[in-house]
């Protein structure tokens, strides 16, 4: 990662010219200039101008593993909400149980808290979402928090580096979820580790050489390492 | 009109000692809400004002919903205390007008192509009022727009100029705005000089309107960097962390 500094831009901020460099995600071009659409950190990455948002509702994209709670059960669908502007609609086509029709609340039910994978996005944003991929099912006991979607990479960290690194020091199995929900399951001590640790990488998410720094805090009191 | 107070003395200075070109105090805060999604609170001269931004989200009732973009829905409320005599709560036509007027303006800006069906919410709360609330307002909306991280072509800021004894002055007091002579509320997106708000209430002449407008518009120029250094005074803390 290049050591430069990080900056900040707000909406309407003017960022480079067009015929130079190319607007990416967080942009928009006009007469011939780039300018932020957002308040966000900037970003340079080859030719392109993007900016990472600092706030803001998750905006889903296929493929991505989330995290939702069931807000109703239809007659053949569930809605799901996932911290989009929409709620996600759940088909039971889509998940690994034979469900007769009618018969949904027998296998989720309001308030219910699920491992999901974004199917579909159409344009105008309907969204679908679904249980059959490995791994994804109905949660059961554990802890859930929140965290802004835009530090969901960070918590991950490069190639799933910090996520191990947590998993390793804490055992605890944890979950994030793209749309910013995070699953922790484990003993309370366990649990307690990571909670303090996520948002110990949150407050500190800008910052240069996170994993290093959270590897020797996280050694600091570990107990029995895997 | 004809009033007993003197509203500018002789040296040119005005009721409350400002030149004719001189704005209120205005503090800007951005983020004070944690369950809103964007927030701002904004003191401009007596006026306290609280915006909350909620969204993109559906839009309920179903009806409301526009298949090609999101709607903003701005609500402007006054509360019961905000003014001398108690205002009786509740939307009435002078505030559904404002809301009206608000809601169009921030829908200029706001990219709501990005949210087809959603609804953007914002909820300006005027907690005291001296003269001039729908450009405090506005001017708040557009801090806790910015705050929410909603796409937005620029951060919209307005600013009210009139004409008091027959002299064009910017940015109204409350003296000012019942007994002088026209008042002129103007919403632009800065970056452009777009106007998105322009109401205007007394007489003026073309020439006197003209002017007025200028002065207007200089004093959002003012006023927008003073809601960007809001923002960045917010946001620049999260890169000191080391």
């Amino acid at each position: 990662m290049p050591e430069e500094k990080r900056e900040i831009v707000i909406p309407s901020q003017f960022l480079g010219d067009a015929r130079k460099d190319k607007a990416g995600r967080g942009t928009f071009i006009e007469n011939g200039k780039i300018y932020s659409e957002r308040l966000g950190i900037l970003s340079k990455k080859s030719e392109y101008i993007n900016v990472v948002p600092l706030k803001g509702r998750y905006d889903p994209i296929e493929e991505d593993f989330v995290i939702g709670i069931v807000e109703e059960a239809l007659a053949s669908s569930w809605l799901v909400d996932i911290n989009a502007p929409y709620p996600a609609l759940l088909h039971v086509n889509e998940v690994p149980w034979d469900v007769e029709f009618g018969d949904t609340e027998k296998y989720l039910n309001h308030g219910d808290s699920i491992m999901a994978k974004v199917l579909q996005v159409d344009v105008s944003k309907k969204l679908q979402i679904t249980l059959n991929d490995r791994n994804l099912y109905k949660i059961k006991g554990g802890h859930i928090i929140y965290v802004e979607p835009s530090k969901v990479p960070r918590i991950i960290g490069r190639k799933g580096s910090m996520i191990s690194l947590l998993k390793k020091y804490t055992r605890c199995r944890i979950f994030v979820g793209q749309n910013g929900r995070i699953w922790i399951d484990g003993d309370d001590e366990g649990i307690a580790r990571v909670l303090y640790a996520i948002r110990k990488i949150e407050d500190e998410a800008l910052s240069f050489g996170l994993t290093n720094r959270m590897e020797t805090f996280l050694k600091k009191d570990a107990k029995d390492v895997r | 009109m004809k009033s007993e107070v003197k509203l500018i003395d002789n040296d040119g200075k005005r009721l409350d000692g400002r030149k004719p070109d001189e704005l209120r105090k205005i503090k800007i805060e951005a983020g004070v809400l944690h369950r809103a999604d964007g927030s701002c609170y904004l003191e401009w001269g007596g006026n306290k004002i609280l915006a909350a931004v909620y969204g993109p989200r559906e839009a309920i009732p179903r009806h409301t919903q526009d298949p090609l973009k999101a709607i903003v829905n701005a609500r402007y409320n006054m509360a019961a205390f905000s003014v001398e005599d108690r205002k009786r709560p509740g939307p009435d036509r002078r505030s559904r007008e404002i809301s009206k007027v608000i809601s169009e303006a921030l829908e200029k800006i706001v990219l709501t192509e990005k949210f087809p069906r959603a609804t953007i919410d914002v909820n300006i709360e005027v907690l005291d009022a001296e003269a001039g609330t729908r450009c405090a307002g506005l001017t708040a909306a557009g801090v806790a727009l910015a705050d929410a991280g909603i796409p937005m072509k620029d951060i919209p800021v307005a600013c009210a100029a009139g004409k008091i004894e027959g002299q064009i002055v910017l940015d109204l007091g409350k003296e000012e705005d019942n007994l002088g002579d026209a008042d002129l509320p103007v919403a632009i997106a800065p970056r452009n000089g777009e106007i998105l708000l322009l109401q205007m209430d007394g007489h003026l002449t073309l020439e006197e309107f003209d002017r007025t407008l200028d002065m207007a518009i200089n004093g959002c120029h003012i006023v927008s960097d003073l809601q960007k250094k809001a923002i960045m005074e917010k946001y620049q803390s999260v890169l000191e962390v080391e």
